[in-house]
């Protein structure tokens, strides 16, 4: 029963989403008050029967309904009831149902903070997210229902795959959808503004903070997704350049980028046909990024849906969104030349121009690295993988660039900055920076280190020390009794590139001056690595609510002195089998070691991976310190200031909204 | 700049997008499967391993001798395997005479998937580093050989069977090659 209410909910919820589309579109395009007066309604009432439908669903897991198909074939009465809950979005059609309601949450979100945007513009906006999210209903509906009955029902249930059975993982799809789908935002303001055919500061403006929403849920979807992998896959190492780490950190590359150029579209109205088209590849790219995982084109840990239905009809999907996009853009595009706002070489333009370029070679660097092995098996050169050293090579010497950059973008100014201004703001930095080196240079001049790891120090120290230079100086002018603000735009700017920092001196240290040893050893047993000393003290068996496994105790001494104990474990889940590797890992300061158990070698030894991690956790500290500083420009009062339009007027009159934050570091 | 040329460069997204589909499409209805091997139709490599279950007694080249022979690659640390299964067990409930080959593998993981997963094999070499493979092309788990009665390949696939080519393909071939060649 539960089951059945739960389609038709879904069904209800489809319909909802299409008569939002058709009234938005239609409504905005023949201007009847009336017509679009259905769409936000029917905003809600997709919003309504998809969190029912979700619910329902949920319902069968919590209750282990095994006379559903979906739920027999993974959940079970054994798991703990919060992974119960999770299971839901733990395979395929349960994870396209979290997609849905996401995208539901984000349009109901739009129809209530859409009020004050003209009415048209705002219509517009909720129809093409009702046209997208009617593609994803009919996916659903038509490949992947997970009501489908099971006749006669299963006697027991199946089980999530085990490693995905962790807290962390929990909630990281959700986070990474809510960024993926909340592109999607950006995406229809940016189609719904090229209808309109005008795209001016107030579009840039009401763009930018649901970007920068999306964009923080995909930066901490991604922290979360590197961490989980770190301790939970058990052999070490945060960041693999998987098929499936790569379709997030694409569209997170371009949204970075989206973010950037939006300021500029705001600020100084250039850019703006780029913007849009960054918009577009934006939610295009999450798109490419479910088609990668769910069609089993490129095989990966990840890929749980190897069926090549469900990606024609992703395909099928992702071709037709983004070809009418392009089409659009092409449409509206030429219209977009007219005004660009002249800017000199010297400006902060232009640095952001560069910003972008970057970001966006970057972006097709890891996209080529992505795709390149499709394309040789597609014109038959056989097959091949593009590994890591691939991305180490390509990528990273192009985010070099970007680091510099980061620490003058802010600091000049728009339209022509002066050399001079820009060397007022920085000398002090600067000196800084070079004390700092030459420090360095004294201090570690002794310790070897590779080239690799002298230049993430240098380039990282130059973004950590310029970072905060804007709002300290702005500080020590209010303090001299000035008049100067400090938004919390500025500030979230200033901590997220200071996360750029910390997340380059992570990846740097962790890399180049991380140690790994694999060594068998039998208990009683002892080893030395990196300056400390791990025992082996004893092994034996261990069980939890539905895996038996095998625990080992280590002491880890440092200079003599018992610094932990350790407990890694490998754990065997049943009913399914299955096996984990849970690596024993403490310090999460300066650096961590990291114990993992691996496979019994006979005569009592076991095979063991040691690993030394230098400043590692820095990565991901420096993600969510992004995260926060992209919160905290979210927090800027300018974006609810900007929002108080008529709510009648056409979007082509709307009068330019006043800009409290005159342009203050100009 | 004139109208025309701008509207040119605004397409260009969308032509650099088509391209992309296309190889993306291309990609999925694309089957890596069928590359043709140049084993087939010459006479099968030799094969002799010991076998899984006994390791004192050895599978021979004498084991395709007056049968139509799937000689099926596996090992029990490949997931797409254990999506194999499934077609593997449906085919020799349809008569069809299956040898496994363990492929870089150990004893005790393999034979603890083949109780838990049932055993579709009539026998199971096991070549522990993959050595005996090689002479076979074989690059990876699951590969799947047709060998026909007088040691002859004649079909092989690679990754995992789907049922749909299990049922339209290969049980066809096993038959015809049964009737074609066991008659001479």
């Amino acid at each position: 029963m539960i089951a059945e209410i739960g389609l038709y909910a879904l069904i209800l919820a489809f319909l909802m989403a299409a008569s939002q589309t058709f009234f938005g579109l239609a409504g905005a395009g023949t201007r009847r008050l009336r017509w679009m007066a259905v769409t936000r309604p029917a905003a809600f009432g997709q919003l309504f029967f998809m969190a029912l439908s979700y619910g329902c669903l949920t319902d069968l897991f919590v209750t282990s309904n095994y006379s559903v198909r979906y739920v027999a074939k993974y959940s079970n009465a054994l798991m703990p009831f919060f992974y119960r809950v999770a299971g839901v979005w733990g395979a395929h059609e349960g994870s396209m149902m979290l997609w849905m309601l996401v995208l539901a949450l984000w349009t109901a979100l739009v129809a209530v903070f859409s009020r004050k945007l003209p009415v048209v513009f705002a219509n517009r906006v909720l129809g093409v997210l009702g046209a997208i999210a009617c593609g994803f209903f009919l996916f659903t509906l038509i490949t992947s229902n997970p009501f489908v009955r099971l006749l006669p029902p299963a006697l027991h249930g199946g089980t999530l795959n085990p490693i995905l059975e962790d807290p962390l993982l929990v909630i990281h799809p959700p986070m990474l959808y809510m960024g993926y789908v909340g592109l999607s935002v950006a995406f229809a303001f940016a189609v719904a503004a090229l209808i309109g055919g005008r795209m001016d500061a107030a579009w840039a403006r009401w763009t930018r903070p649901w970007t920068l929403a999306a964009w923080i849920f995909l930066t901490v979807g991604i922290v979360l997704g590197s961490f989980w992998s770190y301790y939970e896959l058990g052999w070490g190492g945060w960041w693999f350049w998987d098929p499936v780490e790569n379709a997030s950190f694409m569209p997170w590359l371009v949204a970075t980028a989206l973010i950037h150029s939006l300021a500029v579209s705001e600020k100084r109205g250039a850019f703006k046909s780029w913007t849009a088209l960054l918009a577009i590849a934006g939610f295009s790219l999450s798109l490419l990024g479910t088609f990668l995982v769910r069609s089993g084109v490129l095989i990966s840990i990840h890929a749980f849906a190897m069926d090549p239905r469900r990606g024609m009809f992703i395909l099928v999907l992702l071709g037709v969104m983004s070809a009418l996009a392009l089409a659009v853009y092409i449409w509206r595009a030429p219209l977009l030349w007219e005004d660009g706002g002249g800017f000199r070489f010297l400006s902060r333009e232009t640095l952001i121009l560069c910003n972008n370029i970057l970001l966006v070679t970057g972006a097709a660097a890891v996209f080529i690295g992505t795709i390149y092995p499709l394309f040789i098996e597609v014109f038959g050169l056989g097959r091949l993988s593009v590994g890591p050293p691939y991305f180490d090579h390509v990528f990273i010497p192009i985010m070099f660039p970007l680091f510099v950059l980061i620490g003058i973008g802010p600091y000049l100014g728009w339209k022509s900055g002066s050399l001079r201004a820009l060397f007022r703001r920085l000398w002090i930095p600067a000196l800084l920076w070079l004390l700092a080196a030459l420090l360095l240079l004294f201090l570690a001049s002794d310790s070897h280190w590779p080239l690799m790891t002298w230049l993430g120090v240098l380039f990282g120290s130059w973004v950590l020390l310029t970072a905060f230079v804007e709002p300290l100086r702005r500080l020590w002018l209010r303090f001299r009794g000035e008049p100067v603000r400090l938004p919390s735009g500025v500030l979230g700017m200033s901590l997220a590139h200071f996360g750029v920092g910390v997340i380059i001196l992570g990846i740097t240290v962790s890399t180049t001056l991380g140690v790994w040893r694999d060594m068998p050893l039998k208990p009683g047993q002892s080893y030395r690595m990196a300056g400390f000393r791990y025992r082996f003290d004893a092994i034996g068996p261990a069980r939890g609510r539905n895996w038996t496994g095998v625990r080992a105790t280590f002491s880890i001494f440092h200079q003599g002195r018992l610094f932990a104990v350790v407990h890694p474990e490998k754990r065997h889940f049943f009913p399914d089998g299955g096996t984990t590797t849970n690596a024993a890992i403490v310090g999460g300061g300066l650096h961590d070691l990291f114990v993992s158990l691996g496979n019994p070698l006979g005569r009592e030894k076991w095979s063991l991976r040691f690993r030394y991690e230098p400043m590692v956790i820095f990565v991901w500290l420096g993600g969510l310190l992004m995260a926060l500083g992209g919160l905290l420009a979210l927090a800027d009062r300018r974006y609810r200031i900007a929002l108080e339009v008529h709510p009648f007027l056409p979007i082509e009159e709307a009068p330019k909204p006043r800009d409290p934050v005159e342009e203050e570091s100009s | 700049m004139k109208k025309r040329s701008r509207y040119l460069i605004g397409a260009i997204p969308l032509v650099l997008a088509t391209g992309l589909l296309v190889v993306l499409w291309a990609g999925l209805s694309h089957q890596p499967s069928i590359i043709p091997s140049p084993l087939i139709g010459r006479l099968a490599p030799p094969l002799t391993l010991p076998r899984l279950a006994h390791p004192d007694r050895e599978v021979t080249p004498m084991v395709f001798r007056n049968h139509v022979t799937l000689l099926n690659v596996w090992a029990s640390w490949c997931v797409s395997c254990q999506y194999e299964h499934p077609t593997l067990l449906w085919l020799k409930r349809h008569g069809v005479r299956i040898l496994g080959l363990d492929y870089k593998d150990h004893r005790i993981p393999a034979l603890a998937y083949l109780k838990k997963y049932g055993n579709p094999y009539v026998k199971v070499a096991y070549d522990r580093r993959g050595l005996a493979t090689i002479n076979w092309g074989v690059y990876g788990t699951p590969e799947t050989f047709v060998v026909g009665p007088h040691g002859h390949i004649r079909y092989k696939y690679v990754g995992p069977i789907p049922l749909s080519v299990a049922r339209r393909t290969i049980l066809p071939l096993v038959h015809r090659l049964r009737l074609d060649e066991s008659v001479s």
